[in-house]
């Protein structure tokens, strides 16, 4: 069970480049737990902070500026390329944020997002560029049930996809798994067909 | 590359139905494959598929387990499960209680979780021991015609084997545990040909950098790939292995590539292949996994062997690769996807726009990952190095894939030639590919890599990774410098 999702209505933090990847997210030295939790203190840890110390943010770095805040995450395309490692949606889960946007995510991390009750939206190239423009008192608001995004200023929005059972469960917080022991009978059932 | 415009062209405003001449019938090695293995499908969502193999490591694997145990639930089928200790294990001294605390509580993990779940594990100190995706093949656990999972995205390199092999997160992991299945949209299809002849010099690792800087590291996200075409075919298992890993490097959900006699030859008499009668039966199997000739594609590339050259890569993503001779792109001369992540990619590296990479400083070679630390990889560098001693200013790890991979070298006297080279053999494990463990590169050195990012800070924060063949490695072990190796080939004459 993941924490349902249905309207998510927020300021936004931007990281206006392409191609971040897991390493970025999560670098491989903080993927030493056993737990889920926690994670979200090292989010783009060598990008937050001076020769990797807490005690030396960079300045630059948007998660370090006092203007931005909010559940929703605005990145760059081809967000979340590279390994697999989970803990790159823990980490986002666990810095407070709901929804990633970006023009375009790769493929593990997206699956990754949807099975922590993370969304993310994909949006045209033109519109993240209208969001990028944006000052950071605007908000979005992620309606998943109608499957739009709006700019609440100037009530620009676009509509995004998401396959129907993929919906139900973030709407529900339902996952997989419980879907996948309900069914275990046809699975045991395929695999005598099999043999 | 040749004539793969037009379908460029067509696919990026239509799907595959602007090519009615290639949708006539037919099936895909993948769809050959896929549709063997759906339980069912969920109306307007994803399909039920169904998992052969399941491998699994210490980092990604130990919230399964307590997700399992919370649930109060066991390993579904724990002998479709192989275990093994990979990603933060030492180097050196494996024999030792690992130092690093939070690694050795991972390890730790591993061994109490596969032993309360009937799991077979390889681990520390085993024969069988090494990086995931190097001991499934080598023990002919890895087969054509299965579908086969990890908890880590390199597990694409068993597609080579005519399998669909995929990288998984945590949860999935779980999922596979719980019910040895997946939830999983089908993906796209694509194919890309690459025929002809490999020039001197040119291995597989180098045909797989020049095709992701042609489509770009996004190149072929929501698609599974079918390698084909006659400089495919005429490559080795290990070989092949190398293209399907870095499938995942273009975005790929999975790289495949038709299993042949070099397949078949490959997995027979290893550990867990087939024997005797059953070996007949899963071979005549194995022979109908090919992509019909009139199977459709939804995108395809061709490229022609002989315009690859041994490649390098600049910048911070595994697109970013160029020719050893060439200059670093510029704004202008950039494909357009890494237009706008060039400055910051060049700063990070200390490169500049137009230079030539060609006798860059290198400070650290690295030769090992998933990508190259099998056997041949080993010999190659060997064939090369043998007589020769590493520059002075470089230090060079060589990570064997296995502790089988291990023994083989020791065996081929291939320790004695990088010992005498200046080398460093060292013991199995994923080591300076992702500096989990020790195995990092300070900040700001560069490293010269056989593995499969050059992402910022992937070898250790701050370091400068340039991602290259194993015998482009060599080369600059001996040079200390970005090198072509075929100026010293042609010494070696």
């Amino acid at each position: 069970m993941s924490k349902p999702l249905s309207i998510v209505k927020s300021r936004f933090i931007p990281i206006n480049i392409e191609n971040i990847d897991t390493d970025q997210i999560i670098p491989a030295r903080f993927l030493k737990a056993t737990t889920k939790e926690g994670f979200g203190k090292n989010l783009f840890r060598d990008w937050r902070y001076e020769n990797d110390d807490e005690t030396k943010p960079k300045a630059d770095f948007p998660l370090n500026q006092a203007q931005y805040s909010g559940e929703i995450l605005v990145a760059g395309k081809n967000f979340g390329c590279g390994s697999s490692r989970e803990h790159a949606a823990w980490s986002i889960l666990d810095y407070g944020f709901r929804v990633v946007v970006s023009s375009f995510f790769a493929d593990i991390f997206k699956n990754n997002a949807l099975n922590n009750g993370v969304l993310p939206v994909q949006v045209s190239d033109g519109f993240l560029q209208k969001i990028f423009a944006r000052d950071a008192e605007s908000e979005l608001t992620v309606d998943l049930a109608q499957q739009t995004i709006s700019i609440s200023s100037t009530g620009e929005n676009e509509s995004f996809d998401i396959n129907s059972y993929k919906k139900t469960c973030l709407l529900n917080g339902y996952d997989d798994i419980d879907f996948l022991l309900s069914i275990k009978p046809e699975i045991e059932t395929f695999e005598t067909g099999r043999e | 590359m040749n004539d793969f415009t037009d379908n460029m062209e067509s696919n990026n405003h239509t799907n595959s139905s602007s090519t009615p001449s290639l949708r006539a019938g037919g099936t895909t090695l993948f769809e050959k494959i896929w549709e063997k293995h759906i339980v069912k499908t969920i109306e307007d969502g994803p399909s039920v598929l169904y998992i052969d193999k399941h491998l699994i490591h210490e980092v990604t694997s130990p919230q399964a387990f307590t997700g399992l145990n919370k649930r109060g639930i066991n390993v579904f089928r724990p002998k479709q499960i192989v275990a093994t200790a990979d990603h933060n294990v030492p180097t050196l001294n494996q024999h030792l209680p690992i130092k690093e605390e939070l690694g050795r509580k991972q390890v730790e993990a591993l061994i109490k979780n596969c032993a309360e779940h009937g799991v077979e594990l390889y681990g520390l100190g085993h024969p069988f021991q090494g990086i995931v995706h190097v001991i499934g093949p080598e023990l002919g656990i890895t087969q054509p015609g299965m579908t086969i999972v990890c908890g880590d995205s390199h597990t694409s390199t068993h597609g080579a084997f005519g399998s669909i092999a995929f990288g998984i997160g945590t949860s999935e992991v779980e999922m596979v545990m719980a019910t040895q299945c997946l939830l999983q949209s089908k993906p796209k299809l694509m194919r890309i040909t690459v025929d002809g002849t490999l020039n001197e010099g040119v291995v597989s690792k180098d045909i797989v950098l020049y095709i992701l800087s042609k489509i770009s590291a996004s190149g072929a996200t929501g698609y599974a790939v079918e390698f084909a075409g006659t400089a495919i075919r005429s490559l080795s298992m290990e070989a092949r292995m190398t293209i399907c890993n870095m499938s995942i490097e273009m975005g790929g959900r999975c790289g495949l590539i038709a299993p042949d006699e070099t397949t078949f030859n490959y997995i027979k008499g290893r550990k867990f292949a087939p024997k005797g009668t059953d070996w007949d039966q899963r071979l005549a199997s194995w022979k109908e996994l090919y992509s019909d000739t009139n199977a459709a594609f939804d995108k395809e590339y061709h490229f022609n062997a002989e315009d690859i050259q041994p490649m390098i890569t600049y910048g911070t993503n595994p697109g970013m690769g160029i020719g050893v001779n060439e200059n670093i792109p510029t704004t202008e001369t950039i494909h357009e996807t890494d237009r706008s992540g060039l400055a910051k990619s060049l700063a990070y590296m200390g490169l500049r726009q137009g230079m030539p990479i060609k006798g860059q400083k290198i400070d650290y070679v690295f030769i090992g990952s998933c990508t190259n630390s099998r056997i041949e990889d080993l010999r190659m560098v060997a064939s090369f190095v043998k007589g020769k001693k590493k520059d002075d200013s470089v230090e060079v790890w060589v990570v064997p894939g296995s502790k089988q991979v291990e023994a083989q070298a020791i065996k081929e006297g291939i320790d004695k030639v990088f010992e005498e080279a200046g080398f460093q053999l060292r013991q199995p494990g994923c080591s300076a590919c992702l500096g989990m463990n020790e195995d990092k590169i300070p900040a700001g050195k560069y490293c010269i890599s056989t593995s499969n990012r050059n992402f910022e800070g992937r070898q250790g924060a701050g370091a400068r990774t340039l991602l290259a063949s194993p015998l482009t490695a060599a080369a600059a072990a001996i040079t200390g410098k970005v090198s072509d190796i075929r100026d010293l080939l042609q010494l070696n004459n």
